[in-house]
């Protein structure tokens, strides 16, 4: 029912459109007109309040039943001799059922969020990681260090919620936490400690991150290091940083896959890692990878567990090869090795797909444009605005449940990809 | 529809029943009485071949984060094993960690039909819960991961009465739809947070002043009190440390009578003697085992070759982290709530250590006495993948192979333990009780590990096979509530399995410090925290058993 009126306020809603997942927004429901009311940020409001403008589906932009739609897309999938299921912005059922028709179908999956993403899976899967979650940085944290990423761009509420609560749960003083920042300086005054103490900023571009993390691993160690500066900043404040990660009791260390924009950003996040094993050695440090927006987090994990391997992963043999070079999605489109694209990306009318000689099937949020009408369009739900759902936050552990806050009628990502699997 | 499997020699300790030939009939998924007017739809021919209700690995790390991060760490290992997509399975792969559908598929294979994820940590099940929901055929549950939540040790720092322990004991197994609760390395995965890096049965954590006797003590008597059947689950102090044999004798002596069950045994029982200053102490532990009436234990055998090791124990999997093969690993503090670290490993025979774990846990199950008691696990993925549990019945049931086994191994290690001089075989009903009617009755499934009138059909029939490691490889049928989903070795049918939970009544004073706590300290809402019924029963292919409580459960 697309004509309900009803006013209503919900508590408690949780947000899958940042990787911190706050799940204390409070949100006002008027037809399909979504307000949040309480605890919004730029990110949390331009996710919820997008306006839904589609309501059927398309084929060469004329209207169709999703039937029609589905039986096209299954059309094309039985033909394809390559097809590549891309996108990927979905909740946990959209990425099961992705799965299930990658597997039917031979298809390649990967998501639009993978060369960020894979710049922290490489590390893990060439040498591990210690990392910790949001709720115990909330509590422990007592030095922050943020590499080459301005947060609160991205993560709006980040220090409101994980850096400076009220009260910390071992008595530690909230307001005597050291931010710094290394690389990127902030764009806002977010990290400023509640009693006004800004963080301290020792920028560089991203270009020299790389030698400054890597001098900065060795001055961990304890080697000597002889130039004076690098990358512009003075060994001297690289060597500050270092005594004070080895003198935190619960030093943190974050970034963002996304910010790290450059090319082989993964030895960089391996130079962290493998810096926090080593203070580990004598105290406790931990690495903080921020990420995971729209479903990042969660189509990585369903991935993992339905086939073992993380996006990036090809059906063509009719069992999943893992390949995160070749299985690239837009390494296979510039290639032209894909002829059909289907694209999921239900949660941000921004998420559209590349431009593709391939024919493009896109199960996009209602309201999203194109240059290049796709062949076939089907508006499907928002995971936590349309039906209920469940996402993961950026640290892998917790999911969140998504709450279903309005009656569009749109049919959810699951329900869709399940239709055209079960038509093949 | 009526189906009768006819002639089959019936092995069913639960009853006493041991190789007697019986006809079994199955209806609607049940276990029924022969028909008074003798009408059958179908009759299977198991004359000869062996009947067991299908069995239940007990301890079986098969859903949750740590496990997903040992699948995404290592595409190396999964190469050598992929599965194909067929007209009726979905593709997959994994030896140490495999993709959850291979993961059911290889359990039904084996006659599988119920495993249980024994670390659920609270904040993560969800996690969990979603990977078993993708676990086919099996039924599954959980143990919630309880003793180093910063709620709990803050409860016991102020001295809270039992009751109100017990209280949040029961809200969260039955928030997180948990069949039982585990402990691991009681207090030291929060104590590993505060930089201490062991901590023994009385030593304190340093912020709480807690010790792990005490908070095994305060969840054992929540286990014990609230009727929930199966005993806490207690992954033990110390974990691979030479000499943690005496920590072990000392939580046994701890608990005070108290139902317990020691898990992972085998991990718990060295010595210090000897030139490696690491040695077997298996005969103590047995034998503490054995008079100790209220303990019962699973091994986690090890058996040789590549694995992966992921655990809550944060703290020793740190310790252990420099021995990872391949050399990478992860460690993570997670949520106030918990913690884990995941290994990869490889156990080498020719290795002193390794070859004395494996004698370790062998010399236990040949040790401990009664097998009601005792249970047969790997601690999949820790000590091996589950599929080696046909190679370790026949280790278990065939003398002259384990002594030509042993003889392969690390000289000294071979030197180091009187395994070869033992004679015990265990036999078919020894296997049965392990891994069928003990566990029904350690994990309180009423209806399951059995094969009495009204018992779900979950069979497995075997040929005799001289060669128990063949046997037990690939049963002739594989019955999953009344379903046949095995037909000679192969599946033939997916079905979904349930989720066996507990729900404990709980007094709803709880919610309000909890309430308090996680709106002043958490990232989650209380309410988001809470699993619902609809989550696990999710597409539809999921649905809940509650078991019943033991009587004279107290709330
Ligand atoms: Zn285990």
């Amino acid at each position: 029912m697309t004509d309900k009126q009803s006013d209503s306020i919900f508590h408690d809603v949780a947000s899958p459109f940042c990787g911190i997942a706050s799940d204390d927004l409070v949100v006002e429901v008027n037809g399909n007109t979504v307000t949040v009311k309480e605890n919004g940020d730029p990110v949390t409001r331009h996710g919820f309040e997008s306006p839904m403008t589609d309501l059927s589906p398309r084929i060469k932009g004329q209207e169709a039943t999703l039937d029609e739609a589905v039986s096209h897309i299954a059309a094309l999938l039985k033909n394809s001799k390559q097809p590549l299921i891309g996108g990927m912005g979905t909740d946990l059922n959209g990425a099961r059922a992705a799965m299930a028709l990658a597997d039917i179908s031979r298809a390649t999956i990967d998501s639009q969020f993978s060369d960020a993403a894979f710049r922290n899976i490489l590390v893990l899967q060439d040498s591990g990681y210690m990392t910790t979650t949001l709720t115990e940085v909330r509590n422990r944290v007592d030095l922050l260090l943020v590499v080459g990423t301005d947060i609160e761009s991205s993560f709006p509420r980040f220090f409101e919620r994980i850096i400076w609560p009220e009260e910390s749960m071992f008595g530690q003083q909230v307001e005597s936490r050291e931010i710094i920042y290394l690389g990127k300086k902030p764009s806002g005054q977010a990290s400023t400690s509640p009693g006004g103490r800004p963080a301290e900023v020792i920028e560089c571009d991203d270009a020299c991150l790389p030698e400054v993390m890597s001098v900065l691993r060795a001055l961990v160690k304890g080697k000597k290091v002889q130039a004076e500066t690098v990358g512009g900043i003075a060994a001297a404040d690289l060597a500050g940083i270092a005594e004070k990660l080895k003198s935190a009791k619960y030093g943190v260390i974050t970034w963002s896959g996304f910010q790290l924009n450059y090319a082989h950003a993964e030895v960089t996040i391996q130079n962290i890692c493998e810096m926090i094993k080593e203070i580990n050695h004598t105290t406790r440090c931990n690495g903080l990878p921020l990420g995971g927006k729209e479903g990042d987090t969660t189509v990585n994990a369903v991935s993992s567990w339905q086939s073992g391997y993380p996006m990036r992963t090809s059906f063509s043999r009719n069992m999943p090869d893992y390949d995160p070079y070749m299985n690239r999605g837009q390494r296979m489109l510039d290639e032209g090795e894909v002829d059909v694209l289907l694209w999921v990306s239900s949660f941000n009318t921004d998420g559209r797909p590349p431009a593709t000689d391939a024919t493009t099937v896109v199960l996009g949020r209602s309201g999203m444009t194109f240059d290049q009408e796709p062949e076939v369009f089907i508006p499907v739900g928002v995971p936590g605005i349309d039906h209920s759902g469940r996402t993961f936050r950026c640290d892998s552990v917790v999911s969140v449940p998504l709450k279903k806050l309005r009656d569009s009628g749109l049919p959810s990502t699951y329900d869709v990809l399940t239709a055209v699997e079960q038509a093949l | 529809m009526l189906t009768k499997l006819t002639g089959g020699r019936v092995i069913d300790p639960e009853h006493g029943i041991n190789d007697v030939v019986r006809d079994i009939y199955i209806r609607d998924g049940r276990i029924v009485e022969a028909p008074s007017d003798g009408k059958i739809d179908e009759e299977i021919d198991v004359r000869g071949k062996i009947i067991m209700s299908g069995a239940i690995d007990m301890h079986t790390h098969i859903g949750g984060g740590k496990v997903n991060i040992a699948r995404t760490m290592l595409p190396e290992d999964h190469a050598e094993s992929l599965l194909e997509r067929t007209e009726l399975m979905r593709s997959g792969c994994g030896h140490a960690a495999p993709s959850t559908l291979t993961t059911g598929y290889r359990y039904a294979e084996m006659g599988y039909t119920a495993g249980f994820e024994p670390a659920v940590l609270p904040i993560n099940a969800r996690q969990a819960h979603m990977e078993m929901h993708d676990t086919p055929i099996i039924d599954k549950g959980g143990y919630a991961m309880l003793g180093s939540d910063d709620f709990l040790l803050r409860m016991m720092a102020a001295n809270e009465d039992q009751d109100a322990i017990n209280n949040y004991v029961a809200w969260t197994l039955t928030h997180t739809q948990a069949l039982g609760l585990k402990v691991v390395n009681p207090g030291g995965i929060n104590a590993f947070k505060f930089n201490q890096r062991k901590l023994d049965l009385d030593e304190k954590n340093t912020f709480y002043n807690v010790s792990p006797r005490e908070i095994l003590q305060r969840l054992s008597r929540a286990v014990t009190e609230l009727g929930v059947p199966h005993p806490l689950h207690v992954h033990g102090c110390n974990l691979g440390v030479p000499g943690n044999k005496d920590t072990t004798l000392d939580t046994i002596q701890g608990i005070e009578g108290l139902p317990m069950h020691l898990t992972h045994i085998q991990f718990h029982s060295y010595g210090t003697e000897g030139d490696f200053k690491f040695s077997s102490g298996a005969a103590e532990i047995a034998e503490a085992i054995n008079r100790n009436k209220n303990i019962t234990v699973d091994v986690g055998q090890i058996l040789f070759g590549q694995t992966v090791t992921a655990s809550g124990d944060s703290m020793r999997q740190f310790a252990g982290a420099p021995h990872a093969h391949p050399n990478k690993w992860v460690c993570m503090d997670i949520e106030c709530d918990a913690g884990c670290g995941v290994v990869p490993f490889k156990y080498r025979d020719q290795s002193f250590v390794n070859a004395l774990q494996w004698m370790i846990g062998l010399e236990t199950f040949l040790m401990v006495d009664d097998p009601w008691r005792i249970f047969l696990t790997t601690d999949h993925p820790n000590g091996a993948p589950f599929t080696s549990y046909p190679h370790l019945i026949k280790l278990l049931m065939d003398k002259s192979f384990r002594n030509d086994m042993l003889s392969t191994l690390h000289p000294e290690a071979q030197q180091a333990t009187h395994l070869a001089s033992i004679d015990r075989e265990y036999t078919l009903y020894d296997i049965a009780t392990m891994t069928r009617a003990g566990a029904a009755r350690l994990l309180g499934l009423a209806d399951r590990g059995h094969l009495g009138v009204g018992a779900a059909a979950d069979i497995t029939v075997y040929t005799d096979h001289p060669d128990r490691e063949k046997m037990f490889s690939s049963p002739d049928y594989v019955f999953k509530d009344g379903q046949m989903v095995v037909k000679n070795g192969q599946l033939i049918k997916i079905t979904w399995g349930t989720t066996h939970v507990v729900k404990p009544q709980y007094d709803a004073s709880i919610e309000k410090p909890l309430q308090s706590y996680f709106d002043k300290y958490h990232t989650l809402k209380m309410g988001n925290f809470k699993i619902s019924d609809d989550e696990i029963i999710d597409d539809g292919r999921g649905s809940l058993t509650v078991q019943p409580l033991k009587q004279g459960g107290k709330l």
